[in-house]
């Protein structure tokens, strides 16, 4: 419909006082690509994610969802949340509340949907993705795993047109990685948007249309991620990656 | 839940507990380990009430604090007297809680703008944490009558009321605080990435959070309260302790402040009790929870 990039980032910086995190990122990606963020730990990939859905106040340059900039002064920070969605490493489900609580939550505050229809639809994605006899678990009581795939389906409830995915199976048992996997490929193979940073290669290479390589704050290389992996022309995306084969990870 | 993690954790902690209160081992040393507590309980009340009753003055004592006479003379009117003090407890705790509340968000609120009622809630909490009770009443219930302002309260137990608000709100509020400060930053992340406005952050998910970590101090704070409101009857209101003063000048034995102890004790030892319950409930919860992550 709208030929304005799902995502357009430019020139975007930030720094934690001295330290320069992101410096100078740009980017574009379209409507139904899966992009996947790599790069050793403190590159920017997180914080590059905080920044898009305005978790983190950006110090230089512009992001736009859908030709829409959000970066700009007086934006709605609430009503852009709402069409970006994203998933932590650590879950941060609400322990205090049930898994059906935790994904109506916001459609019914931040979209004023009522009850019924939050929970309809809510039931509708747990069923999808296995979690339907965990309806009323609270997040204690759940595997890792399964409170990383309830906190993917709380992010979905909102219908982002977006989705951000921060290291998700970094905090999971190995065993339990696949799962999450499997969730995040089915939303790609449904035509989800989404930007994901990530420590597994092997999963980046099967499902990224695009793959970044995140260094000293920019981004070093990009591309498919045949060619990315398979014959990076930067040396450091070529050592970054040799070490990770030595380590077994791809 | 997880009722089965719950239970065997929790008779863990039941029995850990108890045995450190005993000083003994489990099974057939628990055993004896009861019975020596028992004996020594035993020895140790006889050995104090032989000592005491051998005193010099003890039958002055008795006869000035122990008269069951005077006790059973003394009880209804100390009881309906201690009514009151029960009331101004539960008046002021319906007001303490929700405007501790109130002082413990703004103490919490972020950025620059707002900083006036962050400063505002912090002299608040410091100012009438370090004034004595007593004073704050005296002066509440003594001078602002005595402005005779039309349509300003006299009634001391009013102003007594108002006091003890106004400084177990700055306790209280920092209880609270506390509370707030426990939970994690990520939680407020995720709620706010969302879409949930700051607002409905704290209201949803951060307070409940919070508070729930918080009731046991919180009920700490009450039976402090419980006992203060004692200090409403310096300025003249009528409850347990004035009535206590009243009755023994008027009869000149002393049995009745005893009557007095018993009727505070008996609300304020089960809320203690409760507020133990409380705690190592919440630390079963914790310890089944952990063994599961």
């Amino acid at each position: 419909m709208s030929a304005a990039p799902a995502l357009e980032i430019e020139g975007l910086r930030k720094s934690f006082g001295k330290n320069v995190v992101l410096d100078g990122i740009d980017l574009s990606i379209g409507e139904h690509e899966v992009t996947c963020l790599i790069g050793s730990s403190g590159s920017g990939k997180s914080t590059l994610l905080r920044c898009i859905n305005l978790l983190e106040p950006v110090d230089a340059g512009r992001i736009a969802v859908g030709g829409d900039e959000i970066t700009r002064r007086g934006v709605n920070v609430d009503r852009v949340r709402r069409r970006i969605g994203i998933v932590f490493q650590a879950f941060n489900l609400f322990p205090h509340m049930s898994v059906l609580e935790n994904v109506t939550l916001a459609p019914r505050l931040a979209l004023k949907q009522d009850r019924r229809s939050a929970e309809e639809h809510a039931h509708t994605l747990l069923d999808r993705f296995g979690l339907s006899d965990k309806v009323g678990a609270y997040p204690d009581h759940l595997s890792g795993g399964q409170q990383q795939r309830v906190a993917i389906v709380r992010a979905l409830a909102m219908r982002p047109r977006l989705m951000l995915l921060d290291e998700v199976t970094s905090a999971l048992d190995p065993e339990l990685v696949g799962e999450v996997l499997d969730v995040i490929g089915e939303l790609a193979a449904g035509g989800m948007t989404m930007v994901i940073a990530t420590h597994e290669m092997g999963f980046a290479r099967d499902i990224a249309t695009r793959v970044c390589f995140l260094d000293g704050g920019v981004i070093l290389e990009q591309g498919p991620p045949a060619q990315m992996f398979g014959s990076p022309r930067e040396p450091r995306t070529q050592q970054f990656l040799q070490r990770i084969i030595a380590a077994h990870r791809l | 839940m997880a009722v089965e993690g719950d239970r065997s954790s929790g008779t863990e902690v039941d029995e850990s507990r108890r045995s450190r209160i005993l000083g003994a081992l489990s099974g057939a040393d628990g055993r004896r380990g009861v019975a020596i507590a028992v004996l020594s309980t035993i020895v140790f009340v006889v050995l104090v009430g032989v000592v005491i009753a051998n005193s010099p003055g003890w039958p002055a004592v008795h006869a000035g604090f122990f008269s069951w006479h005077y006790f059973k003379g003394s009880l209804p009117e100390i009881a309906r007297a201690f009514l009151l003090n029960c009331k101004i407890f539960l008046i002021a705790e319906c007001l303490i809680l929700p405007f501790a509340l109130l002082i413990a968000v703004l103490r919490s609120l972020p950025g620059p703008v707002f900083f006036p009622l962050r400063a505002l809630a912090i002299i608040y909490a410091d100012f009438f944490r370090g004034v004595p009770t007593i004073l704050v009443i005296f002066i509440l219930a003594t001078g602002v009558p005595g402005l005779g302002i039309a349509g300003v309260p006299t009634s001391v137990v009013f102003w007594g009321i108002v006091a003890l608000v106004l400084i177990y709100s700055a306790y209280v509020s920092e209880v609270y605080r506390a509370g707030i400060d426990s939970v994690h930053p990520s939680q407020e992340a995720a709620a706010r990435s969302l879409g949930l406005t700051r607002g409905q952050t704290l209201r949803k998910v951060i307070l409940p959070q919070a508070i729930r970590r918080v009731i046991p101090p919180l009920l700490n704070d009450f039976i402090g309260l419980q006992k203060d409101t004692a200090l409403v009857g310096t300025v003249g209101a009528i409850e347990a302790f004035n009535q206590t003063q009243i009755t023994s000048d008027a009869t000149f034995n002393f049995t009745s402040y005893l009557a007095a102890a018993l009727l505070f004790v008996a609300i304020t030892i089960p809320l203690a009790r409760l507020t133990d319950w409380l705690i190592a409930r919440d630390r079963r919860r914790r310890q089944a929870s952990g063994a599961f992550a």
